[in-house]
């Protein structure tokens, strides 16, 4: 870790302290100037494409996950070259502290940050509360686009296996625990889309068998931070029945509502082994032949084909 | 396509977008996200009176009115959207389609092809999923107008 890492009390109690940030220890940094030598990246990453132009923290760099961080024909990531031109771009050395902060609860801050992660980039880090939670206090914003001094970049191959879960290895999982992040209604299959995403539909509608419901925003308070360690370990540990050691993986639709629990699970309650399965509902949902859970209930391990 | 089938103002835009690269557009819809009037008195104080288009991503209200001419001059249609300033995008869409299809009478608004928005050229940097909240958002427009205009239909499909 290259940029000192705050201590507090709420943190301090994660299993991984060193992965969040709060918007007071941001303004103070920014104030002493941490942006200026590239040892510190802070990164905007939105839903809203445009959001970042509306006003944004002083010095911040915008990504866009769909633009740069997707691959333009294969539904898949950018390889290592692209990933590499676009962090330099952003003023982002292999060694910079990148800091990920959003709107909606740093949900596509998240995802942003576990792509950064398929690419091993070390310090990767979450503004606390994120976008709303800046705003809401008040703090200090810009029109002004920043003009980054290109950082240095090598081309690093992606290393998926240890945070990505592919549908071969979904259903290799069965028998160990499996996440649901999305609405109640999408768990049951009521309904087979977002309230308001049609277009992110599927063919059926349901769960995976055997996966525990937390909609991602339990894991969240109102103004966007994390819920506490006492809070989480409530949710993941008590409500989904997660064991210490477990080998965990959360889906959702595309895979960036669970980007945010699975920062929780990995960093703040510390499991060693979380994936995030990114084809999540939009492929299984489509997909012949995987099995599929309605109603309420988990289900139960599905017996081999 | 191109932009003949288009009222003027919505052909202007539609040409507009379509002279300028890519990041530019984004600053152009910026641009129209900003200038969505604000709504009037008598919605704001009325929010049932506005419809919520639920396909869209983030909250977008509607409204229409017709307004009578006198004579000859069919009526016109008012059109009132309201989205929050977090949602730029969607407040962008809305601001193209009020300025491009306020004040037309309602025959002119059925007949805008349902496919129009593609025509910014945006779709590349706003993710397809994006474009059809803003088709979503035509289509709706459009739904209300024919039903407040019963006796008008939509042009046949050439």
């Amino acid at each position: 870790m290259s940029y000192p890492v705050e201590q507090n009390e709420k943190f301090a109690a994660y299993a991984r302290p060193e992965r969040l940030v709060s918007t007071e220890w941001l303004a103070g940094a920014i104030e002493a100037g941490a942006l200026d030598g590239g040892e510190l990246v802070v990164l905007e990453s939105d839903e809203d494409v445009l959001l970042y132009e509306t006003g944004h923290i002083p010095g911040a760099v915008k990504i866009d996950w769909h633009t740069d961080l997707n691959d333009e024909v294969t539904r898949d990531f950018v390889d290592g070259a692209t990933f590499a031109a676009m962090a330099a771009a952003k003023g982002i050395s292999r060694e910079s502290s990148v800091f990920f902060y959003g709107d909606k609860s740093n949900w596509w801050a998240t995802y942003a940050l576990w792509v950064f992660t398929l690419f091993g980039h070390e310090d990767v880090r979450i503004l606390d509360g994120g976008r709303d939670k800046w705003i809401a206090e008040g703090r200090p914003t810009t029109t002004e686009t920043t003009v980054p001094t290109p950082g240095e970049y090598p081309v690093v191959e992606r290393n998926d296996a240890p945070v990505r879960a592919f549908k071969e290895d979904v259903l290799a999982h069965f028998g160990k625990p499996l996440i649901d992040v999305r609405s109640p209604e999408e768990y049951t299959g009521q309904r087979t889309h977002m309230p308001a995403y049609p277009e992110e539909g599927a063919m059926r509608g349901g769960h995976i068998p055997t996966a525990a419901s937390i909609p991602w925003g339990r894991a969240a308070a109102e103004d966007g931070t994390y819920r506490n360690r006492t809070e989480l370990e409530a949710l993941y540990l008590g409500e989904a029945g997660l064991k210490e050691g477990d080998d965990v993986v959360a889906y959702c639709r595309i895979g960036e509502r669970s980007s945010h629990s699975w920062f929780a699970l990995k960093y703040l309650l510390g499991f060693d082994t979380v994936r995030n399965y990114d084809g999540s509902w939009t492929e299984w949902g489509n997909a012949v032949r995987v099995p599929i859970v309605r109603g309420t209930e988990r289900g139960t391990v599905p017996s081999a084909r | 396509m191109n932009t003949s089938a288009l009222p003027a103002a919505l052909a202007e835009i539609v040409d507009d977008f379509q002279a300028l690269t890519e990041p530019e557009r984004l600053q152009l819809l910026l641009e129209f996200s900003r200038g969505l009037p604000e709504l009037p008195e008598r919605l704001k104080d009325h929010p049932e009176l506005m419809e919520q288009v639920v396909e869209c991503q983030t909250p977008l209200f509607l409204s229409i009115e017709t307004e009578p001419h006198d004579g000859d001059t069919p009526d016109v249609v008012r059109l009132f959207f309201k989205a929050p300033a977090e949602a730029p995008t969607t407040r962008g869409f809305a601001g193209v389609l009020h300025e491009g299809l306020d004040g037309l009478s309602a025959q002119q608004i059925l007949d805008v092809p349902d496919d129009m928005p593609e025509l910014l050229g945006l779709t590349r940097a706003i993710t397809p999923l994006r474009m059809r909240g803003m088709s979503a958002m035509l289509g709706r427009v459009k739904r209300k107008v024919a039903a407040a205009a019963p006796q008008q239909s939509p042009a046949p499909h050439s």
